[in-house]
């Protein structure tokens, strides 16, 4: 098996070193690691600027929505502000609780931080531009991200505080009960493309803007919105930002971090919604697929675009209560969602589609 | 030494040391940790062996329901500090113990073995699955066979008693009618291990 | 079949807590997430003010007031003022009672502003909050402009004002009126039809009025519940019977209502102010008052209608230039003591709703 690590695989910047590194004469093992760690570095890296984008991006739309400049001190309207700030936060002291529990402290965050970040082997950011096309994709993100909440809940607990706990123990029931709508509502798309692979998925939608398909497909508007609700709850942001609800639970599970730590779940974050508005570019608005410009343009111009949407449904709506998030999910999007496929079902089942 | 090698024996050791942890902490939080660390070097080793769909699967309902729910319920019991050892078994018992424990390590040694060989659970009709790698072993394609047309009624009779045992919580959980109580946690992710299945 | 039990838990939520808007306490002793009871603990924020009083001339006093309720300032000012001239029988000039009360309105419309912003911000809208302060800020300038001060006025002084408002306030004030009138189509839209607001205020916290009214509540807490009482209209003070307006009544008593009349008095109390502006007559600011005065021995009780409910001073004189005895009495403190009462059996989130609709600020609370 299984390793596809042949260098016409690779992008081209890669297939380069790997070539170099042949010629060098080192031994496979030792070569693949070499250029995987090139590769998860270069996504690390990349990953972590987008994140200090979208800090510094977040805080200017909430400061113009709400009719404020947001960081203008460092540089042009403030560009290299959040560099500063993880600068400041890298040097702060990491405050430890004395009454925690230390392994499961310390850990918390670097498991939320990994798990953010492990969804984006499969995310293809253009065309070729994908670590690795695995023929699970889609399922491969399900099953990366639900390393969060196994995070929060670690941190809750970790950290012997009772709202931390509630916090932890919220998150844990609110992920758990969106994932369900979720992945119902990505199942209609991958239903209708027969394969799980995100290159796959984006192919399909190959062709114009008719063929992406929240306009292809007459249920696509429903998976897409049902998509987005539940994507906005699975990243923890308002409406559904109860795990960290400020006003009721002070700061919910990482109320006790400081320093890094605490700069770890911030920015996991928003490589989190990050991360959901990639799956919904992918999923319904055709990828990489537009005209003129260079592919990877267009999916992080795509992105932005949702992760703006996430952003004013932040910045306008109120915060929904506990018991009302689970019922919304239990009683009205997951019966949705199975509709929906149903539906979707039938239609290919049909055959009617165009 | 290939590199799928190094990265076999890295998760086997992981997941021989998650499990060994597992029973050996006195904290269950700490346990249930440890049994996700085991699972996910096992899902490792489904991939390895080309099951990308068994890894992902294994992940999502073990790891990212299941054992959440274990968490769950764990701190809501509040389970800290560490249990009691207890009174020492008696000498009985623990004979039988060591019995069972050397009967089964003699059992898993048998099916590894024979598993090697191929004809234990092979017939005609029917290629040994622990055995047999096919093209796309434990693709969603086999597992969806398997489930959808080969078990079928068994695959239904287990989603029944799940539904069962859902259904039952539910009762044993619920409160007086007037008392309209949260939406009972517990509950709804156990419908969330089914419907992951 | 044998009860499952939860056991219950107890969760401190203050004195340092982002939502109770001050230095409160209140032990929640929790079954899961829903509160079985409350137990507030207040005196974190005790300055001894009725003390301080009692060792100041009366004129003295005035400042001291503003750090009685220091959202509404102006409302202690008035009520001290009325208090002493009523004890010394002082008659206040009517160009003074109609700039005490444009100030004492304005001065309610900031209020229920912050209100507004403060409560969306605890419900987790964090936007209105900037919405509310903005418009705020053009009633806080009208302030600073008069008597120099944004936040603790000292402006009004027994006998009448400290001074008269310069000639530029009666079109800056017409403008932020305009404003806020205009805005306020934008604060509505923005939550009164919001589904998530809607479920997350409607039918929560219900006050019943009978409630109210054993544990002293007034004011727009207790008007939200159906009662029809607002004391400027009956116990009338300064010149509130001169002007057309009437007090909001709303009969549910959910956190909505109490939101929602706080929108409708801010819409009255615009009506008042304009009125007051085009009224106003020429004339003296301020009685001929000895700094000193020695108002004869007795007692009064003096109330006012102010944005938290009924704001009362009680002055008992022994004849001499400082008084024998002062007492506040303030709305929050009657809303704190009835919170245990019918915040229960609600979630966390819904009892930071409560603690935001009834609009509690802690120095009232402790004096």
């Amino acid at each position: 098996m299984i390793w596809p690590i042949a260098s016409a695989e690779l992008l081209p910047l890669f297939s380069y070193l790997y070539e170099l590194l042949e010629s060098t004469g080192l031994p496979q093992p030792w070569l693949a690691v070499v250029v995987y760690t090139f590769l998860a570095a270069l996504v690390f890296g990349v990953l972590s600027l987008l994140a200090l984008f979208l800090v510094w991006w977040e805080r200017k739309i909430a400061a113009h929505i709400q009719q404020r400049f947001g960081p203008m001190r460092h540089g042009w309207h403030g560009w290299y502000q959040t560099i500063m700030d993880a600068v400041k936060l890298l040097q702060k002291e990491d405050i430890r609780v004395a009454t925690r529990d230390k392994t499961v402290f310390f850990w918390a965050p670097v498991v939320c931080f990994v798990a953010a970040f492990l969804a984006y082997v499969t995310i293809p950011f253009g065309e070729g531009l994908i670590v690795a096309d695995l023929n699970i994709g889609i399922l491969y993100i399900m099953a990366v991200t639900t390393f969060t909440v196994i995070s929060l809940l670690m941190a809750g607990w970790g950290s012997n505080n009772k709202y931390a706990l509630l916090g932890g123990m919220r998150s844990a029931a609110q992920v758990v009960s969106y994932e369900v709508p979720m992945v119902a509502s990505i199942l209609v798309v991958v239903l209708f493309v027969g394969s799980l692979s995100m290159v796959d998925i984006v192919q399909a939608q190959a062709g114009g803007i008719w063929n992406w398909y929240i306009f292809r497909l007459p249920y696509g508007p429903i998976a897409f919105c049902t998509y987005i609700i539940a994507a906005t709850a699975e990243a923890n942001r308002t409406p559904f930002d109860i795990p960290e609800a400020e006003q009721e639970l002070v700061a919910g599970f990482n109320v006790e971090y400081s320093g890094m730590k605490f700069a770890m779940f911030f920015l996991a974050e928003f490589v989190n919604a990050f991360t959901v508005s990639a799956i919904a570019v992918i999923l319904f608005f055709g990828g990489w697929h537009g005209a003129l410009l260079p592919s990877w343009m267009w999916f992080l111009g795509k992105t932005f675009g949702i992760v703006l949407l996430l952003m004013l449904f932040r910045w306008t709506y109120p915060r929904l209560r506990v018991d009302q998030l689970m019922e919304f999910s239990w009683k009205f999007l997951v019966p949705v969602t199975f509709a929906n496929i149903i539906i979707a079902a039938w239609f290919k089942y049909a055959g009617w589609y165009w | 030494m290939t590199l799928d090698l190094v990265i076999f024996l890295i998760s086997s050791v992981v997941a021989v040391f998650g499990a060994t942890m597992m029973i050996t902490q006195r904290n269950p939080i700490a346990s249930v940790l440890f049994m996700i660390l085991s699972l996910l070097a096992q899902a490792v080793l489904y991939i390895q062996l080309g099951a990308l769909f068994m890894g992902a699967v294994l992940v999502i309902v073990y790891a990212g329901a299941i054992l959440v729910l274990f968490l769950f319920v764990i701190m809501l019991l509040n389970l800290r500090g560490r249990e009691s050892l207890g009174q020492p078994s008696p000498p009985i018992s623990l004979t039988v113990k060591y019995a069972l424990a050397v009967l089964f390590v003699l059992e898993l040694i048998m099916v590894v073995k024979s598993s090697f060989s191929s004809d234990v659970f092979a017939d005609a009709g029917n290629p040994g699955v622990m055995v047999m790698q096919t093209d796309n072993f434990g693709a969603v394609n086999d597992v969806a066979v398997l489930l959808f047309q080969r078990y079928l009624y068994p695959f239904e009779l287990t989603s029944i008693l799940l539904l069962v045992a859902i259904v039952g919580a539910v009762i044993l959980a619920q409160r007086s009618r007037d008392d309209d109580g949260p939406v009972d946690a517990a509950s709804s992710g156990e419908s969330e291990g089914k419907a992951a299945e | 079949m044998p009860e499952l039990r939860t056991e219950e838990f107890q969760i401190n939520m203050g004195p340092h807590h982002p939502s109770t808007h001050g230095v409160c306490r209140l032990i929640l002793t929790m079954d899961g997430e829903k509160i079985v009871k409350i137990e507030p603990v207040i005196g974190y924020l005790h300055r001894a003010l009725e003390k301080i009083c009692e060792n100041r001339t009366y004129a003295q006093c005035i400042p001291v007031t503003d750090r009685f309720e220091y959202v509404t300032a102006m409302s202690c000012n008035q009520v001290f003022s009325m208090a002493a001239e009523r004890l010394a029988g002082i008659e206040v000039p009517e160009r003074a009672e109609y700039l005490r009360v444009i100030m004492l309105e304005l001065n309610r419309i900031a209020s229920h502003l912050i209100f507004y912003g403060v409560t969306a911000m605890d419900l987790g809208a964090l936007t209105p909050f900037l919405y509310g302060l903005r418009e705020r800020e053009a009633i806080i300038d009208l302030f600073e402009m008069t008597c120099g001060q944004r936040l603790t006025y000292n402006y009004i002084r027994v006998g009448g004002v400290a001074r008269d408002i310069p000639k530029e306030f009666i079109p800056k004030c017409h403008e932020a009126l305009d404003t806020i009138t205009e805005k306020m189509s934008d604060y509505e839209g923005l939550l009164n039809e919001n589904p998530i607001w809607l479920v997350r205020t409607k039918g929560v916290g219900v006050m019943p009025a009978k409630l109210g009214i054993d544990y002293g509540v007034s004011g727009p807490v207790l008007r939200a519940s159906g009662v029809d009482y607002d004391i400027r209209r009956d116990d009338p003070y300064s010149i509130y019977d001169k002007f057309d307006w009437k007090p909001s009544v709303r009969q549910n008593g959910d956190c909505f209502d109490r939101y929602l009349i706080r929108l409708d008095e801010i819409k009255q109390s615009i009506k008042i102010v304009k009125q007051a502006l085009d009224g106003l007559p020429e004339g003296d600011i301020k009685a001929k008052v000895s700094p000193n005065f020695k108002p004869p021995a007795g007692e009064v009780y003096a109330r006012v209608e102010n944005s938290r409910g009924e704001l009362g001073i009680y002055i008992q004189s022994d004849g001499g230039k400082k008084p024998l005895r002062v007492k506040m009495r303030g709305g929050s403190y009657c809303q704190l003591q009835a919170l245990p009462y019918f915040g229960t059996d609600c979630f966390i989130a819904d009892l930071v709703a409560i603690f935001a609709t009834l609009d509690i600020i802690l120095p009232e609370v402790d004096r």
